[in-house]
């Protein structure tokens, strides 16, 4: 049941209907900080807010927080729209999700240091040693490759969402090379600006130290990291959508953003090219596919990558992060077996639960997909970014079809998970302020010890009714505030 | 250590701002020219600054104010125009992104919308002025910016030597072309139109004042060649340039370590005593044209020394032409 509202100002038609709402329909959050929300929300002006929002989206353009699109003739620079109302977790909140993010990430790196090395996993019956040796993830050089610590994983987000309960689900790890932590900081500094008088005396957790927290973790997961590795960012380069991101991290860690061409590898060393000559380089946080990493031995017409690169990787001279082989463990198929496998590995109960998933490679998966399409979110295992994703009840009859060819042509190919109604938070649009569905993927970095941004990426569907959030397909972002504890400072 | 790549997108960053300020200059100046020239071929004249002219004549038919001033100005097809120096400017400030300063990006990027923004009304009578006005202020604003934020580490040794490489270029350029178009007027040579003329090559450069209180007397275009050429203080003379160029070398290799650019300091030596321990006078007798255009030889011989030494690359000539277009 929605609450009549009683709002006044901005907030006065505010519905938040059926979803839960992130910053208003929070009974019991007595943190000051939602009353001064609210109450600068139901005394700013539409037009002022609406002019503080192009304001910071044209600073966004100006200061090159874009992603570009190349098309044959020209680069245009995009900025992801930002929305000014922010999300806001509660400490309460964010204790679980620092403590469940984290549990997650142990298991990731359990799980790719087990198949990699001895496989008990698969011989104790967890996972079938199909979806692990048979997933095109999968990369066989990495089988017996020691990995300094075992942290196959140095950086993860992981996509979580609210249901209509309140309660926090992971929709989707992310342990190759996730992206967007730009944004979280970036977001922060921008509302800083935009709107100062929201955050009196909030108490909002900072999100600036990622970039040391992670050169940090860079550094104790380096081969011979006796004192002072030499770590550099490796990009695809200024054509890649994310180059933004690339130049924010290596400017924040304060390490050199290079290209594959700036690198060549000698003796199973790694140099990079200088003005005087080569230098020697002992880690790689890599922002780049494994498939072109290494013509060498992945894709051959790689030429962002560095021949030979692999053969330094193997023998422990250059550490990469994450390592190579990671997507294995972020597979949708995989997903799926991730409660079992906090069980098998921590001998603990998940602290985030996953969306209910069937897998279509299975009969009982197969059935019960076929079954319930209409009530069904259909997704293929391999896509990412929205792609291929049908949600039953807002398709077609046609649509609804074509998908259950597909499926049946290809079964282990989807999944299907039951709609979530996504939670909403009060954002901004054409009509006013009006619930718009949220996601959030807090950044986990483990080197010595994991750590969580107390933060995330926030991203926001700004189209009526929609659940999909990724930026390809209408997406936004807000940005996320922790709060700390109450008296806390 | 700075990577090579960002040492040459520092150098060519540079270069394509100064190229971009030279040429509304030039504009500028050819426009006075024309206004009251009885020679409506001067425009003709121009075309010659980078040898633009079979390439100009494969897609237009005719030489004139509108069709040359859209080709430097806003042509985006030609590679030698306004728009896309500073096109070529803002990716390599791209490629440089993590070295330079974030006011150094943000001024270059809402310059270049700026650029991108401009029309065929821009370059009508009552505006072209102001246009050429904006150009050369969006380049002053980045070089001031940049001289106000840039960290001073290899990177802005890099950008200086190829700012001052450039801006030596464009001067031997102006001059070149300006000589040559008001020379053969006999008539005029020495007329109060010829030193209005004059006047304006000057002021092109922003050195009109500057020329007045050192040759107070003569106006005469041996001394205002002399002065592009020769004067140590005149921030655009080719001398004053080429002994940045010879502090920068001289400045990277010491602090740094570096063993590379022994060729391109010999060059720089070169050029010094061609400048230094020759009189205007006997420049002129022996050809300016001829002195000019082995100076603009040298310095692109100059650009591929520093390629060679500091950039790196396996192919050198391919490269430095690529970014030369």
């Amino acid at each position: 049941m929605s609450q009549p509202p009683t709002r006044s100002g901005l907030l006065r038609n505010y519905d938040s209907g059926e979803y839960y709402c992130e910053l208003l329909g929070v009974s019991g959050n007595t943190h000051p900080i939602y009353e001064t929300i609210e109450r600068q929300l139901s005394t700013i002006s539409e037009e002022e807010l609406r002019n503080r929002a192009v304001a910071s989206e044209n600073d966004m353009f100006d200061l090159g927080i874009t992603f570009t699109v190349y098309s044959e003739k020209s680069a245009i620079d995009r900025v992801l729209p930002f929305d000014l109302i922010p999300r806001v977790l509660s400490a309460s909140e964010w204790e679980i999700l620092d403590a469940g993010v984290k549990q997650r990430v142990a298991t990731i790196n359990l799980f790719l240091a087990d198949i990699y090395g001895s496989g008990h996993v698969i011989r104790d019956k967890v996972v079938p040693a199909d979806l692990v040796y048979g997933n095109a993830n999968f990369r066989k050089e990495m089988q017996g490759i020691k990995v300094p610590k075992n942290v196959y994983v140095t950086i993860c987000g992981i996509d979580i969402v609210r249901d209509q309960a309140g309660g926090f689900r992971v929709l989707e790890d992310n342990a190759r090379t996730p992206s967007g932590v730009s944004y979280v900081i970036e977001n922060r500094r921008m509302m800083l600006r935009a709107w100062p008088e929201l955050f009196e005396g909030s108490g909002v957790r900072s999100v600036d130290s990622y970039g040391p927290r992670l050169r940090q973790a860079l550094a104790e997961t380096s081969p011979g990291a006796n004192g002072d590795p030499h770590i550099v960012l490796l990009t695809p380069g200024t054509y890649n959508s994310a180059y933004f991101e690339h130049v924010f991290l290596a400017r924040e860690m304060g390490i050199p953003l290079v290209e594959g061409r700036d690198m060549v590898v000698n003796d199973d060393k790694v140099y990079l090219r200088t003005i005087a000559g080569l230098r020697r380089v002992h880690t790689i946080y890599r922002r780049i596919d494994d498939d072109f990493l290494d013509p060498l031995v992945f894709r051959a017409d790689s030429a962002l990558g560095i021949p030979g690169l692999m053969g330094a990787y193997i023998a422990g001279n250059v550490q990469l992060a994450n390592a190579v082989g990671t997507g294995v463990a972020d597979d949708k198929a995989i997903y799926a077996y991730m409660p079992r496998l906090i069980r098998y590995y921590l001998n603990q109960d998940p602290i985030l639960d996953n969306v209910e998933t069937h897998l279509c490679g299975e009969d009982e998966g197969l059935a019960f997909t076929l079954d319930n399409m209409k009530s069904l979110v259909v997704k293929p295992v391999g896509e990412s970014g929205g792609y291929g994703v049908v949600i039953g009840p807002r398709s077609t009859e046609a649509e609804i079809e074509d998908t259950r060819k597909k499926v049946i042509a290809n079964p282990g190919n989807f999944i299907s998970q039951p709609v979530v109604g996504l939670s909403v938070c009060p954002t901004l649009c054409a009509e006013g302020i009006e619930p718009r569905h949220v996601d959030l993927r807090p950044f986990a970095i483990t080197g010595n010890d994991t750590w969580v941004l107390p933060g995330g990426l926030t991203r926001v569907a700004l189209r009526k009714n929609s659940l999909v959030v990724n930026s390809s397909q209408g997406g936004g972002s807000k940005d996320t505030w922790v709060l700390l504890p109450e008296g806390g400072r | 250590m700075l990577l090579a790549r960002h040492a040459e997108a520092a150098f060519w960053m540079a270069r394509y701002v100064e190229r971009a300020e030279n040429l509304a200059r030039l504009l500028d100046v050819q426009q006075v020219f024309a206004n009251d020239s009885r020679d409506p071929g001067s425009w003709g004249s121009i075309l010659a600054l980078n040898s633009d002219e079979p390439r100009f004549l494969e897609t237009h038919d005719v030489v004139d104010r509108a069709s040359v001033t859209q080709f430097y100005v806003l042509d985006q097809d030609n590679p030698t125009s306004i728009v896309s120096a500073i096109h070529w400017a803002r990716e390599n400030a791209r490629a440089l992104r993590p070295l330079i300063s974030t006011e150094m990006w943000s001024q270059l990027n809402v310059f270049h919308r700026r650029l991108q923004a401009l029309t065929p009304l821009d370059l009508g009578d009552a505006r072209l002025s102001r246009t050429y006005a904006m150009v050369k202020e969006g380049c002053q604003a980045h070089t001031g910016i940049t001289e106000g934020t840039f960290f001073r580490d290899e990177s802005w040794y890099f950008y200086s030597i190829g700012r001052s490489i450039e801006r030596a270029d464009q001067t031997t350029r102006l001059l070149d072309i300006k000589y040559h178009q008001l020379l053969p007027r006999g008539a005029d040579v020495g007329s109060a139109f010829d030193i209005g003329q004059w006047n304006s090559v000057l002021r092109s450069a922003a050195g009109y004042y500057a020329y007045r209180r050192m040759h107070s007397q003569s106006m005469s275009p041996g001394t205002i060649a002399g002065f592009l050429l020769q004067n140590r203080a005149f921030p655009r003379s080719v001398a004053l340039c080429v002994n940045d160029i010879d502090r920068g070398l001289n400045d990277l290799r010491s602090r740094y370590g570096l063993r590379g650019g022994s060729a391109a300091l010999e060059r720089v030596d070169e050029l010094q005593a061609e400048l230094n321990g020759r009189t205007i006078e006997s420049i002129l007798i022996s050809g300016l044209h001829e002195f000019l255009d082995m100076f603009q030889k040298s310095l692109g011989l100059l650009g591929i020394d520093i390629a060679r030494d500091f950039f790196h690359h396996e192919d050198i000539q391919s490269q430095s032409q690529s970014q030369a277009q």
